[in-house]
């Protein structure tokens, strides 16, 4: 993966989810560990569509994203 | 009051205003000087962030619902250990409009960057019973979560119908108030060009030359309790609840009726309420906007239901300038305020009484006065009138 992309996701995933930057690692859950609800995941979700100049990504496909690495996979996948 | 004949004590309260947060600043603000030159005011370094777990939070919540969330951290410490069950404990609480800085906003958003970035907050940050969702979750409020949003009246019925509830027997405790943060560039065009602002931007309730309101914001929440629950438990009583009324004009959707007859009718009714007769109010705390309109019906109200200037009136409105959905809650806390310092606030800003209004108004300086039975008016656009009457706790 590239670091700097991480990097780019790290900073989005801090400002949208008001969470410390070393607390966005790939092992992070979503729910458990970033107290990240379904309207966070949606904002985060569109912020980083924005970061990476993506087009929008349908529900289906991040609904189920339950970690930062599986969040992170699919946005690079979309590049 | 009416009902299951439970008194209703005031245990606790809080205030967010422009002109002081917390009730001591609020106290200073309204003995200060009037509002001039401005069609609006506002709390312009207002930070949330004390009165929320982390940034996120805060960002989550529209800035009426972070005022909403404050007062009731002041309101809320005071009152203390509040021992009654969850469920038996309700939240009502008022705005005129809700989150329209959000919504303002997520407009602009949806124009400049399309729908898919409009906020999935926008929905619980404009709507306008977040606040009371807010107070209710916060502070596990199990009991009826209500919002009233009735315009410049909704403080005044907020108040009244949670002490009903507790009166009935529905409820133990209740949270109430209101909150507003509305003066959007939108709103105050609004406002403005239907000629209700002031156009010399100044606040004069009462007087000869008041041209119209100035846009205010701020909240204010009490924490009511069934008054014998409250004295068993030590509570400080800083206040009490003795009648609440609200009824309709039914006449304008702007304009109140002349002659004020829907006040005239809505302070009767509150009056019988609280089994108090004319002569045994100590102060009319008006809602003396400043708009040519209210300020001639009401007086004429007052002069009409206690006597051409037999009871001394008063409006903060010269100092707080007109808080819609709020102002009931803030002139609320304004009576209790006045009670607890023994002194009436003048209305900031008037200098000279309309000849035509026969009202004993509080100008110029203020005035001591033994605390007695007030009553406290507030009428919204639609022809909503609320009136509630309190009356001095422990001294």
């Amino acid at each position: 993966m590239s670091q700097e992309n991480f990097d780019r996701f790290v900073k989005v995933a801090s400002a949208t989810l008001g969470v410390e930057s070393d607390k966005v690692v790939r092992e992070a859950r979503f729910k458990e560990d970033l107290e990240c609800d379904s309207l966070d995941m949606v904002t985060f979700v569109m912020d980083l569509e924005e970061e990476f100049g993506l087009s929008e990504i349908p529900t289906e496909e991040y609904e189920k994203l339950s970690t930062v690495g599986e969040a992170f996979d699919l946005i690079m996948a979309k590049l | 009051m009416i009902g299951a004949g439970h008194r209703v004590a005031i245990t606790g309260y809080g205030v967010v205003a422009p002109c002081g947060i917390g009730k001591d600043a609020y106290w200073e603000g309204l003995l200060g000087p009037g509002l001039t030159g401005t069609k609006s005011t506002a709390i312009d370094d207002w930070d949330p962030l004390p009165y929320f777990d982390n940034p996120k939070e805060a960002r989550r919540a529209d800035q009426v619902e972070q005022y909403a969330l404050a007062a009731a951290a002041e309101a809320f410490a005071q009152a203390g250990d509040v021992k009654v069950d969850p469920a038996r404990f309700g939240t009502i609480f008022a705005t005129g409009i809700g989150g329209l800085h959000t919504l303002e906003e997520q407009v602009q958003v949806r124009l400049e960057k399309g729908e898919r970035r409009v906020s999935p907050f926008l929905v619980p940050m404009m709507m306008a019973n977040a606040s009371g969702a807010a107070i209710s979750m916060r502070y596990g409020l199990q009991g009826p979560n209500e919002t009233i949003c009735t315009a410049c009246a909704a403080g005044t019925h907020a108040l009244g119908y949670a002490a009903r509830l507790i009166a009935w027997g529905r409820c133990d405790a209740v949270a109430t108030g209101g909150s507003e943060c509305a003066a959007t560039a939108t709103s105050l065009a609004g406002f403005g060009n239907m000629t209700a602002l002031s156009s010399s931007g100044a606040s004069m309730p009462f007087d000869a030359k008041r041209d119209g309101f100035v846009m205010g914001e701020g909240a204010a929440v009490f924490v009511l309790e069934r008054y014998d629950l409250a004295v068993a438990r030590g509570a400080r009583i800083i206040g009490e609840i003795i009648g609440a009324a609200s009824n309709a004009d039914a006449h304008h959707i702007t304009a109140p009726a002349p002659g004020g007859t829907g006040a005239i009718a809505c302070m009767r009714l509150a009056l019988e309420d609280a089994g108090l007769s004319p002569s045994d109010i100590a102060l009319v705390n008006a809602h003396g906007t400043s708009t040519p309109l209210n300020d001639a019906a009401e007086a004429q109200a007052v002069s009409a239901v206690f006597g051409d200037n037999k009871v001394a009136v008063t409006s903060g409105k010269g100092v707080t300038g007109h808080a819609l959905g709020a102002a009931g809650a803030l002139e609320a806390a304004q009576v209790l305020l006045s009670m607890e310092h023994k002194l009436i606030p003048a209305t900031a800003g008037t200098t000279e009484l309309d000849p035509d209004l026969t009202i004993d108004l509080v100008m110029g300086t203020a005035r001591s006065w033994t605390p007695g039975p007030a009553i406290s008016n507030n009428f919204g656009f639609g022809g909503h009138n609320g009136s509630v009457v309190i009356a001095p706790g422990d001294s």
